[in-house]
């Protein structure tokens, strides 16, 4: 483990019963950058995320933040570690029964006992940061995608963590919303000095934010590099992700017997 | 494909599916079984910061009041009615009374009460948790280093454990009002005798405690199923419908089979 890591992955596999997800997957994250892992969807993106956070445990393979073994943490150790770090997930999960405010506010209270008007003041700066000051007393329910989107952010960032993962930061947003959301990652990031993980297939957004990117396919990291590196990369997954082809080491078809074959067979059947 | 046809293949099917229905109940039984310790284990924080269980008892018991204290009141008006014209013809309609109360505290209160309540915050509880589960804020919450178990299921079943002895004795005492009016103020049942008789013949410790306990047991079992189905709903429209109706099917079993059970240990002859 060096010291300069934030995150450390090493041979990782990991299945939801008998079904592989990951396989063998290995990546460091170095402290105060902003890494993207992109990869088609249900290439197992967010299980690593979750693998990260200790929401699941690794069939094999190791997984280090900050130096410690999250897998091998008992439940007391993995929420202190939890409380270092935010986390967006991909459709915001805000509390519905509770206002913006109470949100932003609501690890602020679980975790500390910090007087209420100071939690007002931290509250305030924070939805500031994310341009939602003047939504503070508004319901989730009340909030376009993309404003729900800001105030989960700056949920995530209310403990100001030192790790901040996000889970599809960029999915369903028009191009505005998007570009706000990018640049917020960017700059939080580097406000807070924290490290971030973005977990996207939205790769024009992405070369324009991040430090380095892991690219991810059946479970296993395929190609990696600094946004110069992969435009210009000559690996047929990269390409085909880059110039978003329809078909290519990526099939267009889920897994199947072949069209003809499925097609006799049903009259065979008789019906 | 065309093995499927062949008839020992079926039958084969057919066992194999009657066996992982019941290795699936089993294992869901067991399930339930350690969420049940686990949100007794977790509820610490329940008592400890004490308005997150009081918002509960409002949401769930509060606002049951009405459906609660209106069947209340019309169930008491029909057993007036029946009970009045089965006991006239045994001239001794001054029971009328005792009938009213003994059926409500001991039997009709706790039961009916405890199926009201899991049809009106039973469904509900499931519904909140259930969607809660399905747009990750339960995750969400877990991440943040709040245990979803303690914040937000057990101060939900805590709610309606307290809630529903106090919902069932409104019931009653709702019914036995009901009763009051259709016997006494409508029928002419003799006043003095209606409430003296009541008072005579129900008996605290037996009558009303085993009503108590009932209804102590009939909370546990509504908010356990109720939160249980929530936690462990599908996330997705349908899983959540199916647990809203599982919620409420296996609440009505469940209140039935234990009112039987209850009611066999604390029947005394004569």
């Amino acid at each position: 483990m060096s010291a300069e890591n934030l995150v450390e992955i090493s041979s990782l596999d990991f299945a939801y019963e008998d079904r592989p997800i990951l396989d063998g997957i290995s990546l460091q994250i170095p402290r105060g950058k902003v890494v993207a892992i992109m990869g088609g969807s249900g290439c197992g993106k967010t299980t690593l995320l979750r693998l990260i956070g200790g929401q699941l445990k690794p069939s094999r393979g190791e997984i280090r933040v900050d130096g410690q073994s999250v897998p091998q943490l008992d439940d007391e150790e993995l929420y202190a570690l939890r409380r270092r770090m935010g986390m967006l997930f991909q459709f915001g999960a805000l509390f519905t029964d509770i206002s913006v405010y109470d949100n932003v506010a609501y690890q602020m209270r679980e975790h500390t006992d910090l007087p209420e008007e100071l939690i007002r003041d931290m509250v305030l700066m924070k939805l500031n940061a994310v341009g939602l000051r003047g939504a503070h007393g508004l319901m989730p329910a009340e909030l376009s995608g993309g404003m729900a989107r800001r105030v989960a952010l700056a949920r995530a960032i209310a403990l100001d963590p030192m790790l901040i993962m996000y889970d599809e930061p960029f999915a369903g947003l028009d191009p505005i919303s998007l570009g706000i959301i990018g640049q917020l990652i960017r700059r939080l990031n580097d406000a807070l000095g924290a490290t971030t993980i973005m977990v996207t297939h939205d790769i024009q957004e992405s070369l324009l934010i991040v430090d380095y990117i892991y690219f991810m396919s059946d479970g296993k990291v395929i190609a990696l590099g600094t946004p110069d590196e992969i435009r210009a990369s000559r690996h047929p997954f990269v390409h085909q992700f880059v110039h978003a082809e329809a078909d290519g080491p990526v099939p267009f078809h889920y897994p199947a017997a072949p069209l003809a074959q499925e097609l006799l067979a049903r009259h065979a059947h008789g019906g | 494909m065309a093995d499927d046809a062949r008839p020992e293949n079926r039958i084969v099917a057919t066992l194999g599916h009657i066996g992982h229905r019941v290795v699936d109940g089993l294992l869901r039984l067991g399930f339930a079984t350690r969420f049940f310790l686990t949100v007794l284990l977790q509820s610490g924080q329940s008592f400890r910061r004490l308005h997150l269980t009081i918002r509960e008892i409002y949401f769930s018991g509060f606002q049951s009041l009405l459906i609660i204290l209106v069947s209340g009141l019309f169930i008491g008006m029909v057993l007036g009615m029946q009970g009045y014209e089965t006991l006239q013809r045994y001239g001794s309609a001054e029971a009328l009374g005792v009938l009213v109360a003994l059926s409500l505290v001991r039997e009709l209160g706790p039961v009916v009460a405890a199926l009201l309540f899991a049809s009106r915050a039973g469904s509900s509880i499931t519904a909140e948790i259930g969607l809660m589960k399905a747009t990750e804020q339960l995750t969400a919450m877990d991440m943040m280093a709040v245990n979803p178990i303690a914040r937000v299921v057990a101060p939900r079943f805590w709610g309606g454990v307290i809630s529903m002895p106090l919902l069932a004795a409104l019931f009653s005492a709702a019914g036995i009002l009901g009763g009051y009016l259709i016997g006494v103020v409508f029928i002419g049942v003799d006043e003095g005798a209606f409430w003296s008789q009541m008072q005579a013949s129900v008996d605290f410790r037996y009558d009303i405690w085993s009503g108590i306990v009932k209804s102590f047991v009939f909370g546990i079992a509504v908010s356990l199923i109720a939160v249980f189905e929530g936690y462990d709903a599908l996330p997705t429209a349908e899983g959540i419908s199916a647990s809203i109706k599982g919620t409420v099917v296996k609440s009505a079993l469940a209140i039935l089979a234990l009112d039987f059970v209850l009611t066999s240990f604390m029947f005394r002859e004569a």
